[in-house]
């Protein structure tokens, strides 16, 4: 046991003070943030293998179109009927698929993970706060969340099917589908908007109001700093998407023409409509949402990849104060990149040329971030652990993501870029291999702390390096089909813009451009395999997993390990104070190598003559 | 477990959490209004000349909800101060104005609606376009019956500011009818964003009458016990509803007086 460490060793202390209640009160309706935080978890976690199951099937079309889906083709026309009838992907049933594994990964797998797992269980721990300020407004946010989930799902049950236009949903082909796919969609989604607001609003409450004594705000985590951040954008952008959303419910339910232009045709007829509305109209709000999001994918993986690392390298995170304003900028800037989606509508060349400076003066923070994190490897005593390989790995990762984003930052090079399998395996490098790396290195990180056990170590190992192969091995292609002309969204992979279907035919794409979606295919069952220990290991270590013989197993100076394992109602045991900021890594006189925030100077100085 | 802060102000920061917390959700709303707002400039900017409307709203009645949100904003402010000053039948009295106030503009917003439900548009076979306000019990299966008054181009509907010719009853014989339709949403983008901003604001009014409403009636046995919470709950509830009075400040003149 280190010296430094100040708490007890009292693993079964939970189970005595759990706050009374039968299981009811205790794990579905609890107020207490760190069950509503695992809540999250596990189901995000559930929706995020759904989402890769959807893709996984649309794999298999793209790679063999018109052939039955093996193994689960027919468990597909059991639930879905006639889309996917002899057990074939028909092209409705791959549009609904394709939109629903980008809503299903965004807004219900992610976010719900990074924000609502992550920051519930974390942030109250991390900062010394005994709850969430607001704990059954954040039991209302998961049972909002859980309710959208409930929506999105039955939306592929109901006759016609789930919503087909793509997770951005433009109109006007979202509204004139003539299904109800895109109704529930969007009464889904007005339910996770209100779920993430709520959710927002209590983070930075607790953030701003519930920090302990001691705990400025230059001591504060990285983590929290990038989770404040992230709530805010969920809390100004969200609601411009809600106002969409109404916007667009009426254009579906009430006959409206906001996104509806006057003389709009529909299947060869006129539509009886009054017209005068935009469709650009709802691709700026839409984008006004989007493009702040995809920071709230990132900012929370960011928090918890500095953990990690400044954990395992054991000495302070290089440039904390940079990184905290560079996340602050970023924060601010992502609000005026939004129309960089949106280059090729028409818009004009003035607003791209705006558009593009904003885009390229984004990079500069997320450089910087990414940039502090690289220097800080720099000295330090690296310990290789699992949670530290996937923090490593995002690195590169979500460097290669961030810049095959550049091109598309500028409208020359967007032009033959746009809507293109490059663009997929871009934002695929930052979330998948990026964003999810960061989340399964928390996962192993601070399983110890919810459950007192380890996850088993080479499996973590195993999973590590069979994900990392095969992340690439998916999302590297892409760029090569990008860079063709393979388009997004084509139901048989780009087989009729082919030379094997048009041989001969200028610009078409090669045997070999083709040729590489089997290739995807088999990596992406590859990766679904690798998951496999992944999930076994989760379930197996919770109660067989090796226990941990201190509360503080990383030897971490933040103060969510000053609790006792796992962390009761109300977390600690005494109120926490803090003394110094996170990073109080490196070697000591007394022979450790951290000092954890809440260890006072008057306690130190005993020590020092004690050793 | 007691959460700190939930009652009394942290020092450093001036505020309780429930302050902050409805600060927060009101920047929120802020968004959400304004991503409305930008709706309208944008659809108003791009509508073709001569298809958007003016003066189609009543001012009088307008400017008569104005004022009585204004006059709601007033006593919401008093029944907090009496909480302040421990009078809790000021209290009971000035929030019951604010309850009064608020359900008599849903009533005028609701007759508005109404007005406009009943208001019909019919396009005849000889190119005529009969507009005004169905007459539903002279309304049969034969004839629609409607008060007001045919115009030969659609567009010289679009002014209701200028002084046109008297209303009459018209009569037509449904087999003259091309298309009819009331000034429902769908009937241009106007009606289309006038029904979802004020849809919206009015929910928004309707949500703070209910909160308003527990505050008043079965809420306030909260002030027996402790009356330093319950001040707090008033006033959280009266910033959400001076955020409802903004909003309409800006919804007044950008749809009934331009």
């Amino acid at each position: 046991m280190q010296a430094t460490s100040t708490v007890l060793p009292h693993l079964k202390h939970a189970e005595h003070s759990e706050a009374p209640g039968g299981f009811w009160r205790t794990y579905v309706f609890s107020t207490d943030h760190k069950v509503i935080g695992i809540q999250y978890g596990l189901t995000a976690l559930c929706f995020l293998l759904l989402g890769f199951f959807l893709i996984l099937t649309m794999r298999w079309q793209i790679a063999h179109p018109g052939e039955p889906v093996p193994v689960v083709g027919w468990f597909l026309e059991k639930v879905l009927g006639s889309p996917a009838s002899k057990g074939v992907m028909s092209p409705d049933l791959y549009n609904m698929f394709g939109a629903m594994h980008g809503t299903i990964m965004v807004f219900l797998a992610i976010v719900p993970l990074a924000v609502g797992a992550f920051g519930n269980y974390l942030i109250p721990l991390m900062i010394g706060a005994n709850d969430m300020a607001f704990p059954r407004l954040n039991m209302m946010s998961y049972q909002l969340y859980f309710l959208g989930g409930v929506v999105m799902l039955a939306s592929f049950l109901i006759p016609g099917g789930a919503a087909q236009a793509g997770w951005t949903s433009y109109s006007p082909l979202a509204t004139v589908i003539p299904t109800d796919g895109q109704t529930f969609w969007l009464i889904g989604m007005i339910l996770l908007i209100t779920s993430s607001l709520l959710g927002s609003v209590n983070i930075i409450t607790t953030i701003v109001q519930l920090r302990a004594p001691g705990m400025t705000w230059m001591r504060l985590p990285f983590f929290v700093w990038a989770q404040l951040v992230a709530s805010f954008l969920l809390l100004l952008a969200f609601p411009p998407l809600e106002a969409a959303g109404i916007l667009q419910l009426m254009d579906k339910v009430a006959g409206t023409s906001f996104f509806l232009p006057t003389g709009l045709a529909v299947g060869g007829a006129t539509a009886n409509i009054s017209g005068g509305g935009s469709p650009l109209l709802w691709q700026h709000l839409f984008w006004f949402l989007a493009h702040p999001e995809v920071y709230v994918l990132i900012l929370p993986a960011l928090g918890i990849v500095a953990e990690i690392l400044s954990n395992n390298i054991r000495k302070p995170l290089w440039g904390y104060r940079t990184m905290v304003y560079a996340v602050l900028t970023l924060g601010f800037l992502s609000f005026l990149v939004w129309a960089h989606h949106m280059y090729l509508t028409g818009m004009g060349t003035r607003i791209s040329t705006f558009f593009q400076t904003t885009t390229i003066i984004i990079s500069i923070p997320s450089v910087i971030l990414l940039t502090c994190l690289l220097i800080s490897l720099w000295g330090g005593s690296i310990r290789i652990n699992t949670p530290m390989l996937f923090a490593l790995a995002f690195l590169p990762m979500f460097g290669i993501g961030g810049l095959t984003g550049l091109p598309l930052g500028f409208a020359a090079s967007d032009i033959q870029l746009h809507d293109t399998y490059y663009v997929i395996g871009h934002f695929h490098y930052v979330v998948a291999p990026g964003t999810i790396f960061a989340l399964f290195a928390g996962i192993y990180y601070w399983f110890p702390k919810l459950t007192g056990r380890r996850m088993n170590e080479f499996w973590g190992r195993v999973h590590f390096w069979c994900s990392l192969l095969f992340m690439n091995a998916v999302f590297m292609p892409m760029f090569a089909q990008g860079f063709a002309g393979m388009l997004r969204r084509m139901s048989d992979g780009g087989l009729s813009y082919s030379t094997r279907v048009a041989p001969g035919v200028e610009g078409t794409l090669s045997d070999f451009i083709l040729g590489l979606n089997n290739y995807i295919l088999w990596a992406a069952v590859g990766l679904g395999l690798a998951q496999i220990p992944f999930i076994v290991n989760l379930f197996r270590s919770i109660w067989r997993g090796e226990p941990v013989r201190d509360d503080n197993p990383w030897q971490s100076t933040t103060l969510e390990w000053q609790t006792p394992t796992p962390p009761p109602h109300g977390n600690f045991l005494r109120p926490p104070s803090v003394h110094r900021w996170a990073y109080a890594y490196g070697p000591r006189a007394d022979g450790t190598d951290y000092l954890p925030q809440s260890v006072p100077e008057s306690a130190l100085s005993g020590q020092a003559t004690r050793s | 477990m007691e959460i700190a802060y939930t009652v009394q102000p942290r020092p450093d920061t001036g505020v309780y959490n429930a302050k902050l917390g409805m600060w927060l959700f009101l920047a929120s709303e802020v968004m959400l209004f304004g991503g409305l707002f930008s709706a309208y400039v944008f659809l108003r900017m791009g509508a073709p000349p001569d298809t958007w409307p003016h003066g189609w709203l009543s001012v009088p009645l307008g400017t008569l909800n104005t004022l009585l949100l204004a006059a709601s904003a007033v006593t919401t402010l008093l029944a907090w101060a009496a909480c302040k000053a421990r009078r809790f039948d000021r209290f009971k009295l000035h929030l019951g104005l604010t309850l009064i106030l608020g359900t008599i503009f849903l009533g005028i917003k609701g007759y508005e609606y109404r007005d406009k439900w009943l208001h019909y548009e019919v396009q005849l076979k000889d190119g005529r376009i009969a507009d005004g306000h169905l007459v539903r019990a002279r309304t049969t299966a034969e004839t629609v019956v409607l008060h007001g008054r045919y115009v030969a181009d659609r567009r010289e509907l679009l002014d209701g500011r200028r002084k046109h010719g008297p209303h009459e009853e018209l009569v037509i014989p449904r087999d003259q009818i091309v298309r009819m339709q009331n000034y429902a949403p769908r009937h241009n983008t106007f009606m289309a964003i006038y029904f979802a901003l004020t849809g919206l604001h009015g929910l928004h009014v309707l949500g703070g009458l209910v909160v308003f409403a527990y505050l008043w009636g079965p809420g306030s046995r909260l002030w027996h016990v402790d009356p330093e919470h319950f001040t707090n709950r008033v006033e959280v509830a009266g910033l959400f509803w001076h955020f409802v009075d903004l909003v309409w400040i800006f919804l007044f003149p950008v749809l009934y007086l331009t």
